[in-house]
């Protein structure tokens, strides 16, 4: 039974503690969700293979990078100028998904607050290697505007590994632009290691996600 | 031969629950009826950061509960720790999308409760900004209706015309989207040579897009099905719930804040109530479209009846160590959304007191949103809550 | 708009009637009979449309200040009411069954200042914060910078610009702080 006296199932929601449901010819099942349904594997580090196979598969992801339609902060307002005729970004392959399991670039764009920031990390998790994340805007590098509130990160490279920083407030659609131009040299070199890093220092992430969100109710990591 | 028995068809009823005693359903989680979908802060059909918590039986919302707080930023404890003039940069970003009537409220407020007064053609520039903010954003959440239905071109439409209209405020304050541009005490400058002229070519492009998305949308046979009865709100909810703007106009109640309590120079232009009955999605959107020709109009107007010259700042104190008297206030605009005004709470230092918002999505999201999606099919949840305007940034501040 | 006031002194007792513009008025009334007030300016005179329900904190005097905003539409006028209550186990009576949208106003102060309503429809519930479990944040002595500094890692190199220490290092840089 869960003890919510204990630290760790303090925030467990009732559709994720041991229980019993009844199958479809009668029969009782018992079900742990935290196990049943999720995979408790730590994520891996991938060693790139042949380097002329590498160098023609790293030119094919920099060519088609499929972005996660996650508005999270005040810079979600020059995403869809991006995609309108002025700034077309549909000409350098740049595409909106709305699930992460097809998307292999998330864009943060602005501050994040602790609330949000469990969904992104939630989200960042679920998305296939090779991933690469953009950060826009000076809320994430040091916080921004809002360094002194006690509801937003300060830094966001402490959280997930950031492959661009876009600077601004807003960054203008043509310095996004510019920002997806230097991420392309970046693949093409074979320095965006985003998802390497996160795997090789998964417990320093842990341990910085885990300080700031108080009620942890998902497993470690979200495949 | 034989009637169609489609045609006489009625939804089954019998396994819905019923509503109890003290006006709520008895929903039975476990009967393996109903299940509970979260349309949760990463969803195209959402605007902006907001989840709603769905109970669905069948095809039908049951239950809705809007969960908010994603965008939380504690600006009014930021206002607290800065003075007067350092609240500006950070006010602006409350709501995003029309960012001029934080800017003119806070103005406003601190020039009242310090007993200031701005001169003439300061007024008119502030009302030329804030009726080309509220075109851009009306440009954006016109053709939304239709993009919530999957009708994507008109969306591009009105982004090529507001990017023309967001040039002519890169050339008149400097930014985009964030502008800067009223202060305490008037505004910051005076309007570039050749200004009226460009606009007017914009102005032009403008009445080709209301034309345009007229035949597109307006007129098109699959959003009138599904628009009209869709999304009904009853006349005497208006005052239950506090409905201001557009949503209230749509069901046949005059109010406009520009027309009631007039400010700066509203009382000489010549404007009306744009009144639709009706009350549904169709009809609100109605409103706006009306709502867009009036602003173009509107500009229009300011443009020729505004006086060559004249002096654009008052002279106020040292903005650094202006220590502004005990009072208290209560400001309020006209944004695209409805009624938005600020309280604030002066207490005879550098810092504000208190300064809190009151935005028109507090009340269409919360208490509205979760009383009209009840016995709504799950397509039309995000027409719905389009059509009330909600903007999550101004809910939770 | 006088002749409101007036109706209202005959039968309520306030204090300090403040005409802050030509159709805004505030004045100050005692806790019991807030919510009386209320309900007789919604039925008798008018005022059917609920603008804000907000709160101040004065503690060096020891209160809250809460503040009912009320407008009427016909007459166009707004009147604003004012009581103050205790800070120490501050609690108000709810009037959630006046206007759909005050419960949501109530629980946002719930969470914002620590201030209880009882009765209030989903009054204990996180509207805003996820995992908050330091006191109510909006209450005046929360500092919120040092929260931030001692919870989000801040990046140094942070350089104040605040123009009286500039001038002072530019222009006394031997005298001591």
């Amino acid at each position: 039974m869960v003890n919510k006296e204990n630290e760790k199932d303090k925030f467990l929601a009732p559709e994720n503690e041991v229980h019993t449901v009844i199958g479809p010819e009668g029969e009782e099942i018992t079900v742990d969700p935290l196990k049943d349904y999720f995979c408790e594997a730590f994520p891996k580090v991938h060693e790139p293979k042949n380097k002329i196979v590498e160098n023609f598969i790293n030119w094919a992801r920099a060519e088609s990078l499929w972005v996660l339609g996650f508005g999270t902060g005040c810079g979600s307002i020059e995403i869809p100028p991006l995609l309108s005729p002025r700034y077309d970004a549909f000409r350098f392959g740049v595409a909106m998904r709305a699930t992460p399991r097809q998307s292999s670039v998330i864009i943060i764009s602005g501050y994040l607050s602790v609330k949000t920031l469990k969904r992104a990390i939630r989200s960042y998790e679920q998305m296939q290697n090779p991933k690469f994340v953009v950060a826009l805007g000076s809320c994430t590098i040091n916080g921004g505007m809002y360094w002194d509130s006690y509801n937003t990160i300060n830094r966001l490279d402490h959280y997930m590994p950031v492959d661009v920083y876009v600077a601004g407030c807003m960054p203008r659609p043509e310095a996004l632009l510019a920002g997806f131009d230097s991420l392309k040299k970046r693949i093409r070199a074979g320095r965006a290691e985003g998802a390497n890093e996160y795997a090789s220092n998964f417990k320093w992430y842990k341990a910085n996600q885990k300080k700031i969100i108080k009620d942890w109710n998902m497993p470690d990591y979200n495949w | 031969m034989k009637k169609n028995k489609l045609i006489n068809w009625k939804p089954d009823r019998s396994r819905f629950p019923e509503m109890g005693a003290d006006g709520k359903l008895n929903v039975d989680l476990d009967s393996q009826k109903y299940i509970k979908v979260w349309q949760g802060p990463n969803h195209p059909g959402v605007t902006g950061n907001m989840s709603l918590e769905l109970t669905i039986g069948g095809d039908e919302v049951v239950e809705a509960k809007t969960h908010v707080g994603y965008l939380h930023r504690g600006f009014e404890k930021l206002f607290e720790r800065r003075k007067y003039i350092q609240c500006f940069p950070t006010c602006i970003r409350m709501c995003v999308p029309e960012a001029d009537s934080n800017e003119y409220c806070l103005a406003t407020g601190t020039e009242e409760l310090g007993g200031i007064e701005i001169p003439d053609m300061a007024k008119w520039l502030r009302m030329l900004a804030l009726e080309m903010a509220r075109l851009q954003a009306l440009l954006r959440i016109v053709p939304g209706q239709g993009g919530t239905m999957g009708l994507g071109i008109g969306v591009q439409w009105g982004l090529y015309v507001r990017e023309l209209i967001l040039d002519r405020f890169e050339e008149l304050t400097g930014g985009r989207i964030y502008h800067m541009y009223i202060l305490p005490g008037g505004v910051r400058g005076l309007l570039p040579d050749g200004f009226a002229a460009r606009m007017e070519d914009n102005l032009k492009k403008a009445d080709q897009f209301v034309k345009d998305i007229q035949d597109l949308m307006y007129n098109n046979a699959v959003f009138k099905k599904r628009t009209k009865d869709v999304g009904y709100i009853d006349p005497s909810w208006v005052d239950k719930f506090g409905i201001v703007g557009p949503v209230a106009r749509a069901a046949g109640v005059k109010r406009d804040v520009r027309l009631d309590y007039p400010y700066l120079h509203y009382d000489k232009l010549e404007f009306d109530y744009n009144i639709e009955t009706g009350s549904d999605i169709y009809a609100r959107s109605m409103v706006r479209l009306k709502d867009l020709k009036t602003t173009i109009d509107l500009i229009r107007q300011i443009l020729a009846k505004m006086p060559e010259k004249g002096d654009i700042k008052a002279l106020t104190p040292n903005v650094l160590h202006w220590e502004i008297p005990r009072g208290e206030t209560y400001v309020k605009s006209e944004s695209s959304r409805g009624e938005y005004g600020f309280y604030m709470v002066a207490d005879g230092s550098e810092f504000p007191r208190r300064i809190n918002l009151r935005g028109p999505s507090y009340t269409h999201a919360i208490p509205l949103l979760e009383k009209l999606l009840i016995n709504a099919n799950i397509s039309d949840v995000s027409s719905i809550m389009v059509s009330l305007g909600t903007c999550p940034p101004e809910i939770e501040r | 708009m006088k002749e409101i006031i007036e109706n209202i002194k005959i039968r309520f007792k306030v204090s300090d009637v403040i005409l802050q513009r030509q159709n805004i008025t505030f004045m100050t009334t005692g806790k019991e009979s807030a919510i009386p007030l209320i309900t007789w300016l919604r039925d008798y005179e008018g005022f059917s449309h609920f603008v804000l329900f907000s709160t101040v904190d004065w503690n060096e005097d020891g209160f809250f200040q809460l503040t009912y905003l009320l407008n009427n539409p016909v007459k166009k006028v707004d009147l604003g009411i004012r009581t103050f209550i205790l800070r120490k186990n501050a609690e108000m009576t709810s009037a959630h069954h006046l206007w759909e949208q005050v419960a949501t106003y109530q629980r946002e102060i719930k969470e914002m200042f620590g201030i209880n309503f009882p009765g209030s429809p989903r009054v204990g519930e996180s509207f805003l914060l996820e995992g908050w479990d330091d006191i109510p944040p909006m209450r005046r002595e929360f500092d919120t910078k040092e929260y931030s500094e001692k919870t989000f890692f801040p990046r140094p190199g942070r350089e104040s610009n605040d123009p009286a220490t500039y001038m002072k290092s530019k222009l006394y840089p031997n005298e001591e702080k």
